[in-house]
């Protein structure tokens, strides 16, 4: 063995490699996992438990389960015999009351293409490449609207009228948490910026709303919206149920969504506003380029994370009446022939909002490493 | 037009200005010439930014005028728009917008204030992004800059306005010692272009070399305003004289 000492002059060291076993797999498991002997154990433990639970999850909801071929439970369980897994046969039977309600059979159509339409609006809204087109972002405008003709109908276009009342399950869920969501975000930052405005008539306004809106249970405003507003308005006028619940989830996730933004807008150092004022920019033109961009990115994990607490609010619709899939698995199980599959009922649900939610924290995570410009 | 020439860049005449009770700014009187560069230092804490704020009304002062280019700055906002078009400002700590990159830091005002199309903005920004020698980084982002490099492209994004006058606020004083005078030699040939220049700073080397008139300042008066060569070597004033020798060594 031979030790190099080779003297480099002042400024001439070659960038060497880092020495074998300082990086890689073996190394971060060494770091991470199996640093001392209470961190063994608990990496041990951790395993034992994924142990215990995924396997038999696994076999309860896969290869046990039943999903076609049941009218009821009882048929389930024969056809399962001595294992016991899990009977989806109930969500395969009731798959369409899941997604469109009690939406008519033969409309569904409509629903399925303002799904496909939604989509593409969210793509356009999400993808910066097809937002940077300006006929796109149009597009994204009115497609909502055609959302909105093609599911409520329009003698118009010859669609027959479907009431509200007839939407549920997912279909509900999806209209009421992304229009919460895609109409909540602007009258946020509208109510953030009242609300740290120099002029006293917006910013009390704006304290006095939020204040209200969020010393308020979002159930206590659904039942306002319900009942108590039909006092309110003129006798014989019909404001519909789905509209009035629209409202109250949009108001109430404004009111959460400001205080986060005004946290983001409290983070903006003084000097960005100087340097914009200084430039000659407008109150509107420094905030739409220079304050807003930057407490919004600053607000992004509380944004979406009121986005998806707005999204699993939704279930609480079904407390005025209104059948989410919640509520239509709830009247699902409550029948003779599917009775006692609460288990089934809860982990599909569950699952449904899961991957929405997950979508959305995922996306938030991508937004703030791709707007991440500091070093 | 020569006739216009010959009006006073700024005039500041019996400016006061309070924050709540306290009394920064005391009867100030100031009237720069156009082209006339005038470098501002005292003890901190005197007023000396306060007072080069006031010109471009990112503060408001309480009693006095203040005329920009024949513009005089009142509750008005039309006129503080019009005379910050005109007046440029680099500030102590840079405040480039971080979500931009140097070039869009540089168009951003020209495309949005002066209505100046994207493309000839960019060239003018490119222009002065070479003035300040830092071509090459208009694609990055303000964090990847060091600090001198910032404050140079906060120099080039206010030279992109093409102001008639630009107000200093301790240009150097956020900077290590290397950079101070990459930053100093951007300002020293803005100089000698004939730019308008109020500069906030203890570079009294700066001073020297560049500045038409020297004042100086503390407690919120002005005690002192002559040319550089008298300023230094024969300060009037007794508190000149102290904070003099304790800059200067």
């Amino acid at each position: 063995m031979t030790t190099e000492t080779k003297k480099y002059p002042a400024g001439m060291h070659p960038v060497l490699p880092p020495p074998s076993g300082s990086v890689g797999p073996v190394r971060w498991m060494r770091d991470n996992l199996f640093s001392s002997i209470s961190n063994t154990v608990l990496t041990l433990l951790g395993l034992y438990l994924v142990y215990i639970i995924v396997p038999p999850f696994i076999q309860w909801a896969f290869i046990d389960s039943v999903v076609v071929g049941a009218e009821s439970r009882k048929e389930c369980l024969a056809i399962m015999g001595e294992d016991r897994g899990a009977c989806w046969s109930f969500v395969y039977r009731r798959w369409g009351q899941f997604v469109y309600g009690f939406y008519p059979v033969e409309e569904r159509w409509r629903v399925n293409v303002a799904f496909i339409l939604a989509a593409f609006t969210i793509a356009i809204v999400l993808v910066e490449k097809l937002r940077n087109d300006k006929r796109i972002l149009i597009g994204a405008i009115l497609l909502p609207v055609a959302c909105f003709f093609l599911i409520t109908g329009s003698s118009l276009f010859g669609l027959v009228s479907v009431p509200t009342n007839k939407m549920g399950g997912i279909l509900l869920t999806l209209i009421v948490g992304l229009s919460g969501i895609f109409v909540s975000l602007p009258i946020s930052i509208m109510l953030a910026l009242s609300r740290i405005s120099k002029l006293p008539i917006f910013s009390i306004f704006a304290t006095i709303f939020i204040e209200f809106i969020r010393g308020v249970p979002l159930i206590t405003l659904l039942f306002i919206a319900s009942t108590l507003l039909s006092y309110f308005l003129p006798p014989g006028s019909n404001f519909d149920l789905l509209l009035r619940v629209l409202i109250m989830v949009t108001l109430f996730s404004a009111a959460y969504i400001a205080e986060v933004i005004r946290g983001g807008l409290a983070a903006i150092p003084t000097g960005q506003y100087e340097a914009a004022d200084a430039l000659g920019l407008s109150y509107w033109q420094s905030m739409r380029l220079i304050i807003l961009p930057q407490a919004l990115k600053i607000s992004i994990p509380g944004i979406v994370g009121s986005f998806i607490g707005l999204f699993k609010d939704t279930t609480l619709v079904v407390i005025i009446g209104l059948l989410d899939p919640l509520g239509i698995g709830m009247a699902a199980i409550s029948t003779t022939e599917w009775a006692g599959l609460s288990t089934e009922l809860y982990v599909f649900i569950g699952l449904f909002f899961f991957i929405f939610c997950f979508s959305m924290s995922r996306y938030s995570l991508h937004l703030e490493k791709k707007l991440h410009t500091g070093h | 037009m020569a006739n216009n020439n010959d009006k006073p860049a700024i005039i500041i005449a019996g400016m006061h200005k309070w924050y709540g009770d306290f009394h920064v700014l005391r009867d100030i009187n100031i009237e720069v010439k156009k082209g006339e560069r005038i470098v501002v230092c005292g003890p901190s804490g005197s007023g000396k930014s306060t007072m080069i704020r006031c010109i471009n009304r990112l503060e408001e002062h309480q009693q006095g005028t203040i005329i920009v280019d024949g513009i005089e700055l009142t509750n008005d906002i039309k006129k503080i728009d019009e005379v910050r078009r005109e007046v440029g400002m680099c500030f102590q700590h840079f405040n480039l917008f971080p979500h931009l990159t140097i070039l869009e830091n540089c168009t951003l005002a020209p495309i949005w204030v002066r209505g100046i199309p994207k493309k000839e903005a960019e060239e003018i920004a490119m222009h002065f992004l070479e003035k300040v020698k830092i071509p090459d980084q208009a694609m990055k982002y303000p964090g990847q800059l060091s600090g001198g490099q910032q404050q140079r492209v906060a120099i080039a994004r206010s030279l992109c306005m093409k102001p008639r006058t630009i107000l200093f606020d301790e240009p150097t004083s956020a900077l290590d010692p290397e950079m101070i005078k990459e930053v100093l030699d951007v300002m020293v040939e803005l100089a000698e272009e004939g730019m308008t220049m109020i500069v906030v700073t203890h570079e009294m080397g700066f001073a020297r070399k560049v500045a038409d008139r020297v004042i100086f300042m503390d407690a919120g008066q002005i005690v002192e305003e002559n040319t550089p060569a008298e300023f230094f070597d024969n300060p009037q004033n007794e508190r000149t004289q102290l904070f003099l020798s304790q800059i200067l060594h």
